[in-house]
């Protein structure tokens, strides 16, 4: 596998992360977890619309909705995550698929690879423990948005 | 060589008052300049590994659980040459107080100073309420690298024997006390992970026969320090039966949560040989034809 398959976001953020040391890899997977986007109010307030990654070590939720995309041939899928301060390794995660993935089309999202994660070069510093939290919640997009588009065909 | 033991009337009904120290004890070191001599080294431990970088106590350093204390390859702990590097990176000297803290009450924090136990670190002590008493106090939080002078710390031998147990030594072990701090769930059998946690792969639910269930958070009162010792005794005492003298065998799902309990045990309550099984329910979930009770019984010595 290499960056040449995966949406062009995606890739610059693995080149990214390629490019630096370990050390530094986890620097800037804390500056992603400090650019996780806060939640829209109206998901707020309505804790039960997210969906629970249970294969995290720290609670996230997720979920994901469709934009209809009057530019484009395919409507977006934005994607939505909430994980508390404490669990800033969790929240880094979710900060690259949302900067990676966040707009794309779901043929896009379903097209990336499921070890992306591995890309990264982050499994030895967070251990391997830890990066199958972050595998568990791709596959979870990848999951809702193959759901989401089955019930739209 | 170490700092005088802390003096108040919570610690002082304790087996090892010397094991604690509260967050006024270390804001007050702290103030005094403490860390500056290396004899003082306040260490973050928790489990996730970034959460040190978020801010921490000022001066700390942190050391992981996971990349920092456990073999990358065998499933056992470092050795004493990685320790002792480790702990001279960390400004760590065989003399130096340790203090750790961390997130959870203390969850990972207890575990580590299990593992500077193992290696015979003499004075390691946890900071009551960890992290988020800390926090909680609004008391000074950075996220200003800590540079320490390396220490100088000799190449221990590793002494697992008076506070580890391995399955063998579970097996000898049926007829005395054993407890299992997992969650309800895990007891019974009807999970073999923790609720909302990873599942890390056991084959079969339920406990070790005849372990009593007391669930590691138990212990730890809402802001996170240790319970009183009055509150512990009717707990380990009442609740799970033990009796002073016991010989007492701790274990979980990996052996962190059961070293929060060994802490208890040992420093608090003053039991003797009290041993963490750290191999815990992912190697007894897994092994072949090992005893298992399912339900909320304690079940009965194998034949």
């Amino acid at each position: 596998m290499s960056t040449h398959d995966l949406p062009a976001a995606l890739a610059e953020i693995v080149d990214d992360f390629q490019a630096l040391t370990e050390p530094d890899r986890l620097q800037l997977l804390l500056e992603f977890s400090r650019e996780l986007p806060e939640l829209p109010d109206r998901l707020k307030d309505h804790p039960e619309l997210l969906e629970q990654v249970v294969e995290c070590q720290s609670p996230l939720f997720l979920t994901i909705e469709t934009e209809k995309n009057d530019a484009g041939p395919a409507d977006a899928v934005r994607l939505y995550f909430k994980a508390p301060p404490e669990a800033p390794t969790t929240r880094g995660f979710a900060g690259v698929l949302h900067e990676g993935l966040d707009g794309l089309s779901a043929a896009e999202i379903l097209a990336v690879p499921d070890d992306m994660p591995e890309l990264l070069g982050l499994t030895r510093a967070i251990t391997p423990l830890r990066m199958r939290g972050m595998t568990a919640m791709l596959g979870r997009i990848k999951r809702k948005v193959a759901a989401t588009s089955r019930l739209a065909s | 060589m170490s700092y005088a033991v802390e003096q108040n009337e919570k610690f002082a009904a304790y087996a090892s008052p010397e094991r604690l120290v509260s967050t006024e004890w270390l804001a007050a070191a702290l103030q005094s300049g403490a860390l500056s001599d290396g004899n003082l080294v306040v260490v973050e431990s928790d489990e996730d590994v970034l959460l040190y970088e978020t801010g921490h106590i000022p001066g700390s350093v942190k050391i992981d659980w996971h990349t920092d204390l456990n073999d990358d390859v065998t499933r056992d702990y470092v050795d004493g040459e990685a320790f002792a590097a480790l702990a001279a990176a960390k400004g760590i000297s065989r003399d130096t107080t340790v203090v750790i803290y961390g997130d959870k009450s203390n969850w990972w924090a207890a575990y580590a100073l299990w593992v500077f136990t193992l290696f015979g670190h003499e004075d390691v002590r946890l900071l009551d309420g960890g992290r988020d008493k800390w926090i909680a106090e609004g008391r000074d939080l950075t996220t200003e690298r800590t540079s320490p002078a390396p220490g100088d710390y000799p190449v221990m031998e590793r002494n697992d024997a008076p506070i580890r147990a391995f399955k063998d030594d579970v097996l000898a072990h049926f007829g005395k006390p054993l407890i299992d701090v997992r969650s309800p769930e895990e007891y019974t059998g009807q999970r073999t992970h923790m609720p909302a946690y990873p599942e890390e792969g056991a084959l079969r639910g339920g406990h070790i026969p005849t372990a009593a269930s007391i669930p590691w958070a138990r212990a730890a009162a809402p802001d996170g320090t240790y319970r009183s010792r009055e509150e512990l005794e009717a707990l380990y005492l009442g609740e799970a039966g033990l009796t002073a003298g016991d010989d007492v065998v701790a274990y979980c799902r990996i052996g962190e949560r059961s070293s929060h309990t060994w802490f208890a045990l040992k420093y608090l309550l003053g039991f003797d040989t009290v041993r963490n099984y750290d191999g815990s329910w992912t190697e007894w979930g897994n092994a072949v034809r090992v005893p298992i009770a399912k339900g909320t019984e304690r079940g009965t010595v194998p034949a």
